[in-house]
């Protein structure tokens, strides 16, 4: 995007130097310059106005006239309710028509419906002063409508499909609420049901909201800018979010609000004049288009009718990365793997986890299989996750041997020690992914190294999506099954928790007490202190092995050159508040 | 004639429930739920959404309720788009599939019927071996590579149809294109095998002999009995054309009813696959009753009241 940026500015002043001094239009510079940038020159006489009038973005690009972005959506989503949401499509609208206590930008934490806030000694009390916010349709933003919000989430009869978020944020009772589990009561000191008065959120008075923790959570705060964390209304809100579809009643706090929702077409959000920041939002209008294939998504941003979408057709990648300024491999805090079934007795000998770890070239999966940018995976933490230091935690904690090229004499040293020199006597394994051609390609390619490198037999199964879910949570497969975790904050905490031995995604069945221990005292602990058992149980972790890290996820995005001010975190959330539309002619 | 009517119309209400029984049985014994997710969901939260919809209740009880609302017309709520119901899906995806459907079904009419009797009547020439060459492509190549060169020739070449969405009337050459390709090749063909099989008919001959011209041997007497084997294929074609098609819908992002029979499944969206299975069975159904009364008017011989 720089580059190009450049380019074109000097396009545009070789372009307008030659005008004044030859009064004719710049053809050979225009032939020159890259597809996007539309260099035509208008006559003398228009220019002379421009230069008074013209409005400059924060990067010193001419603003356009029209304000208006086509985005992808890609799906039409489940729902665009804060509490109900738990998919990605969702999240992307709700993100941009609602706004949480603070507004994640990049990772960085802005101040959002807060405008300050403090923490108490113990770091377990947070209280936040809200701003003078409006909703869309002119009423105050108030305390109350968070705590509502946030009881909504937690409630049972909502069945948020992500209410366990409020569990990690560690937020009082929020577990025991969900699960409706006992609590004892604190003022008659007895056992009884929790409900969701229980919950540790208070509304002090309208501005004032309060948020009690169960143990310090460093993480909280960031975590107060995700969807389920985001105020509603409790006029308006509906068991189905229907409401929150419906322009009459969508009624939110966020720069943009739902003016208009066909099924299966698209989505129209416009600009919230009430948004407390409105004079600083630029777009006035964001069509979001329901395109599911990927090709046809292309073939409408080639055809100039997209102007911004994430997913592209695998085979394009490529050629994209090479050619296309336009086209962005962006950080994703996730890992793909594989994880091993710890049910078999075959894999129950850590040697031979070890070799199946050691016997596979990352690296060629990565960027042969892979294709888009991703990053060999040779842990289970990947980029993007910052200790205490600000560190990566990533780059602390090492490659804990694991090369990103197959080692292939310590794979077959370690299937030796596991009695099976050379695989002889080894059972055939069986990989088990959902029906995909991507996790096709990367069975294939592990199947081959693992027969040339430790001369162990594989077999290939792949079932419909929903069928492979049920077979991976009960620990149906044979041995190793495909999987793939995106984390929900920046903490290395949302990646390891999922091995410890009640989670419901650990569907390996590993369980080491140690691992347990250490995940529990990062809960009781802050600052060094935690991020250090933080290190110790991902040092478990890989010293068990119980999957195998392929690669660490990227996002790709595809944004024309005209859009300016775009932000997606690495969690993907896409931030539009700050975006706008550039007009190259006016240069 | 009303006493077949109705005497049909009774056997459609049987096959739909044998239809939706038998849908209802699959559906529920294949693994996975509505629910099921990438992420696990707490058990807490998977049994207060089983609740909400009702599918912790035995099965024959929730299939009894599922008729109970069917009968009073509701089709049920989406346990995948939250807060939308089936009966809103049909309503706002069915206009779609069904203008391009019905444009499609129009071309495959107009133009299969006609350019298959020229091509029966001058069997063997130039004209007839060029129709065959391209109805045989047209039989052969399945509608989504057609689709997908639509999109690449007329959308991203020469921008004349909108990549995506259903915008005017550009928005209906591609689509219209790629869904009637089979239809219209393979009524093509059926209509000229069936024109010369009546051709050789002794009354066309007997026809012919007394001097009737060519237009009206044609027209009166040949096209009509010609037809009969296209009536057959036609009914149940509109039927489908009409219902939408997933991969076309796919391809050029129609807001259309078609992808709801594939994704329902793939979600496991249980009254979604009921109640658009029992719609397109019905939908079928009916247009074979209406070919077999189109029979009764093209063939005296047929009679409806036996």
């Amino acid at each position: 995007m720089k580059l190009s940026r450049k380019f074109l500015s000097m396009v545009a002043v070789l372009t307008a130097s030659s005008m004044m001094l030859t009064a004719c239009g710049g053809s050979s510079e225009e032939a020159a310059s890259p597809a996007p940038a539309k260099t035509e020159t208008s006559a003398p006489e228009t220019v002379a106005p421009i230069s008074e009038e013209v409005k400059l973005s924060p990067e010193g690009y001419p603003i356009a006239d029209v304000q208006e972005l086509t985005y992808n959506l890609g799906a039409d989503p489940k729902t665009v309710d804060p509490q109900l949401n738990s998919a990605v499509d969702g999240g992307q609208v709700i993100n941009n028509t609602f706004e949480g206590l603070i507004r994640d930008v990049n990772g960085e934490i802005r101040e959002g419906m807060a405008e300050s806030w403090e923490i108490s000694d113990d770091l377990l009390v947070y209280t936040f002063h809200l701003r003078d916010a409006v909703w869309s349709d002119g009423k105050p933003v108030t305390a109350q409508d968070f705590e509502f919000a946030w009881k909504r989430a937690a409630d049972p009869k909502t069945a948020s499909e992500y209410a366990y978020i409020l569990e990690s944020a560690n937020i009082k009772n929020a577990g025991a609420i969900t699960r409706m589990e006992n609590i004892v009561d604190p003022a008659t000191g007895e056992e009884r049901p929790a409900t969701i008065d229980d919950l540790g959120v208070k509304a002090i008075d309208d501005k004032t909201f309060e948020v009690t923790l169960a143990n310090p959570t460093e993480y909280f705060l960031g975590l107060t800018g995700f969807a389920t964390f985001m105020p509603v209304r409790a006029d308006v809100v509906d068991a189905d979010g229907i409401w929150a579809k419906d322009p009459a009643k969508a009624i939110s706090n966020g720069p943009f609000v739902v003016t208009d929702y066909a099924m299966g077409d698209q989505i129209v959000l416009e600009k919230n004049p009430n948004y407390w920041n409105a004079e600083n939002v630029t777009l006035e209008k964001i069509v979001c288009k329901m395109i599911v294939d990927a090709s046809t998504a292309y073939t409408a941003y080639n055809s100039d009718q997209l102007d911004m979408l994430e997913s592209v057709p695998t085979a394009e990648i490529p050629k994209l990365i090479a050619e296309n300024p336009e086209f962005y491999v962006l950080p994703y805090i996730g890992t793909y793997f594989y994880v091993l079934n710890l049910n078999n007795e075959i894999l129950q000998d850590v040697d031979v986890r070890k070799a199946l770890n050691f016997g596979i070239d990352r690296k060629i999966i990565a960027e042969q299989v892979g294709s888009a940018g991703q990053i060999p995976a040779t842990g289970f933490v990947g980029p993007g996750f910052l200790d205490t230091e600000g560190n990566e935690f990533n780059e602390v904690a090492g490659d804990y041997g694991i090369p990103i090229t197959a080692d292939v004499e310590a794979a077959q040293k370690a299937l030796a020690d596991a009695g099976y020199p050379d695989g002889e006597g080894f059972p055939e394994l069986e990989i088990m992914y959902n029906t995909n051609e991507g996790n096709k390609l990367i069975a294939e390619a592990v199947q081959e190294m693992w027969a040339t490198n430790l001369g162990i037999d594989v077999k290939l199964t792949n079932q419909e999506w929903a069928v492979f879910q049920e077979t991976r949570t009960n620990q149906t497969y044979d041995s190793v099954a495909r999987h793939g975790w995106i984390g929900d904050y920046t903490d290395p905490n949302t990646m390891l928790e999922i091995f410890t031995s009640n989670n419901p995604q650990n569907n390996g069945a590993y369980a080491n007490p140690a691992f347990d221990e250490q995940m529990n005292l990062a809960k009781t602990t802050t600052g060094k202190e935690r991020m250090d058992h933080l290190y110790e149980a991902s040092d478990i972790l890989m010293a068990d092995m119980p999957v195998i890290p392929v690669y660490y996820y990227v996002n790709t995005l595809l944004v024309v050159d005209e859009v300016e001010g775009w932000y997606k975190n690495s969690q993907g959330k896409l931030w539009l508040g700050d975006a706008m539309m550039l007009d190259f002619d006016k240069m | 004639m009303t006493r077949y009517v109705i005497k049909r119309i009774f056997s459609m209400i049987v096959t739909l429930l044998i239809i939706g029984t038998l849908t209802f049985s699959i559906m529920h014994s294949i693994p996975g739920s509505p629910f099921t997710s990438e992420r696990s969901l707490p058990p807490e939260i998977e049994q207060a959404l089983m609740e909400k919809y009702g599918l912790d209740d035995p099965l024959w009880e929730q299939y009894l309720n599922y008729l109970g609302d069917l009968v009073q017309g509701d089709l049920g709520v989406s346990m995948q788009k939250l807060g939308v119901s089936v009966n809103d899906m049909i309503s706002e995806g069915l206009p779609v599939s069904a203008q391009i459907g019905s444009v499609a079904v129009i071309v495959i009419l107009a133009l299969g019927i006609p350019i298959g009797v020229i091509s029966a009547l001058k069997q063997n020439s130039l004209i007839d071996h060029i129709v065959m060459f391209i109805a045989t492509v047209g039989i052969a190549v399945p509608s989504f590579v057609v689709g997908t060169f639509m999109m690449y020739v007329f959308g991203e070449i020469l921008g004349w149809i909108p990549a995506g969405g259903f915008d005017g009337w550009r928005s209906f050459i591609g689509p219209v294109i790629a869904l009637a390709g089979f239809s219209l090749a393979y009524v093509t063909r059926l209509m000229r095998s069936s024109m010369l099989e009546v051709l050789r008919q002794d009354y066309i001959r007997t026809a012919k002999a007394n001097g009737l011209s060519q237009l009206k041997v044609i027209g009166k007497h040949a096209l009509k009995n010609a037809l009969i084997p296209v009536v057959t294929y036609v009914g149940p074609m509109i039927a489908s054309i009409l219902t939408g098609s997933f991969v076309i819908e796919k391809i050029f992002a129609l807001p259309g009813i078609g992808k709801y029979f594939t994704e329902s499944v793939t979600n496991r969206d249980y009254t979604v696959i009921m109640s658009i299975t029992l719609f397109y069975a019905a939908i079928y159904i009916f247009s074979v009753l209406l070919v077999d009364i189109a029979y009764a008017f093209i063939d005296p011989r047929i009679k409806l009241d036996d």
